[in-house]
């Protein structure tokens, strides 16, 4: 949590409030993600093999081909996507517990790198999925659709965060949208082992490493990297959240301080 | 459970003498209907094997009709908070509004069913069927649209908010009741009570779920 402010804004006076999001540690994250990414676009690109095997008849090659290159994103990105999503319930159940802004404004940046990541899911699912199963999108794969109704339910909380709302009201309403979309997390999850005959997606691939050398490490590594990434923008996007507040809660009194300005002002002027 | 039914037959009364249902909500119903038939162009055989998704969809958006309508009539003059004050748990608020939708959707359902025999030459197969797992559809549908209806309500955006909250909500719904639905109708080879299952499923989560939140909900428009 540390990471995040070091304590709640809350308890913070107003001068306290930095002018900017970053820091000494997000700057050191950060560095550390662009070292990955550059790592992870030489592994994924140029040092890992296009996915090729000899066919059932001679002299002929089938597999994914380059298409598997997309795996480096698009499995991080979903896995990512679970991680963003359930803390986004977590700290939406957290606030309404303890009624604290800190959890709220920490959901709210969850649930925005979670919706962006389940973008990068399905785009990039799509992009696979006409090369190597012939079609953009299956209705039939029961994990592709209800991916796409998670972002669907995630996008409408975003949606109504997006209202002008009195901030506790605001928190206590998105909280439950928060709570009640994750009902979907695991089945969008466990969907491939509860469907079999419903998906195209093949069971997990980590657990049964069915993957090897290069190709592995290039997977790990992307997971580790969109988890620095993740982490990175959340960081920022909670202290956006922050700032945010601050300057609405500094832009009202300020607005009350010119009203009592005016009224004084007007009372003078009127006295004998 | 008095309250429950005091709180439905509240909603019901506003409905009776409003004739909203009767006069705007129902002719949507039907429209809809019409339309879709439009969209398939009209082809009897399609019609009659598309019937029970079209059925469905026609429901859910008129749901969403519904959902706005049961929440509007708290807002006007300021009903809800004559509702708090009146000390019934919010529990219980939200299971007597949930009831009082489920009573109108049920209804609606029973003229657009009717609709669908005429204009889709839709055939029950399996009446048991279609009546358990539209009755099961009905509840979840109702309890998910209580509990997104105000959570929607008090924003200014309600019309354009609430179908966006709403409708992929209504996914699983959608899916189950069009499986359970196509086996009641002979259109569809599958186990339509295993659907049911899912439906219930459904309607007991958000029943649980809408009776807890209602309270933070009710206190957060306070």
């Amino acid at each position: 949590m540390s990471i995040l402010l070091g304590r709640s804004p809350d308890r913070r006076p107003p001068e306290a409030a930095p002018a900017h999001t970053g820091s000494r540690t997000t700057r050191i994250l950060g560095a550390l993600t662009l070292a990955g990414l550059v790592g992870l676009g030489l592994c994924a690109f140029i040092f890992s093999p296009p996915d090729s095997r000899p066919g059932p008849e001679a002299g002929t090659r089938i597999g994914q081909f380059d298409a598997v290159r997309l795996m480096y994103v698009h499995l991080p990105a979903a896995i990512w996507t679970y991680v963003a999503l359930g803390t986004c319930a977590m700290a939406s159940a957290v606030y309404l517990w303890r009624r604290s802004a800190w959890w709220d404004r920490l959901a709210h940046a969850c649930a925005e790198i979670g919706v962006v990541l389940c973008a990068v899911t399905l785009i990039t699912g799509m992009i696979w999925g006409r090369p190597v199963w012939g079609t953009w999108w299956e209705w039939g794969d029961v994990r592709v659709v209800t991916t796409l109704v998670l972002f669907l339910v995630y996008a409408g909380y975003l949606a109504m965060r997006s209202v002008p709302a009195a901030p506790e009201a605001r928190a206590r309403r998105a909280s439950i949208l928060g709570l009640g979309g994750a009902v979907l997390i695991p089945i969008v999850n466990r969907s491939v082992e509860w469907w079999e005959n419903r998906t195209l997606h093949q069971q997990s691939t980590l657990e049964e490493l069915r993957i090897e050398d290069l190709t592995l490490f290039t997977l790990v590594l992307g997971i580790l990297v969109m988890g620095l990434l993740s982490l990175w923008l959340a960081v920022h996007r909670f202290r956006v959240a922050w700032l945010e507040a601050e300057a609405e809660s500094a832009g009202l009194e300020a607005a009350l301080a010119e009203r009592r300005a005016e009224a004084g002002a007007g009372a003078e002027g009127s006295s004998p | 459970m008095r309250e429950v039914l005091l709180v439905a037959a509240k909603d019901l009364r506003i409905e009776s003498r409003s004739r909203v249902l009767l006069f705007q909500v129902a002719p949507f119903a039907v429209a809809t209907l019409v339309l879709l038939g439009f969209a398939l162009d009209a082809d009897r055989s399609a019609l009659r094997h598309f019937s029970p998704g079209l059925f469905w969809v026609a429901v859910l958006l008129t749901a969403l009709l519904a959902a706005q309508r049961s929440v509007a009539v708290e807002h006007a003059g300021r009903a809800a908070d004559a509702l708090l004050l009146s000390a019934t748990s919010p529990a219980r608020i939200f299971a007597g509004k949930a009831l009082a939708l489920a009573a109108q959707l049920a209804a609606l359902e029973l003229l657009m069913g009717v609709a669908m025999v005429v204009l889709y030459d839709a055939r029950v197969e399996h009446f048991g069927l279609a009546v358990a797992s539209a009755a099961a559809a009905t509840v979840g549908i109702a309890a998910a649209g209580t509990l997104y209806g105000v959570l929607a309500a008090p924003m200014g955006v309600r019309e354009t908010l609430l179908p966006v909250l709403l409708l992929p909500v209504f996914a699983p719904v959608l899916i189950g009741a069009t499986r359970a639905f196509g086996d009641a109708l002979g259109t569809a080879a599958v186990n339509g009570w295993a659907w049911f299952g899912l439906l219930g499923l459904f309607a007991l989560v958000y029943a649980v779920f809408g009776a807890l939140a209602y309270g933070p909900l009710l206190e957060a428009e306070a």
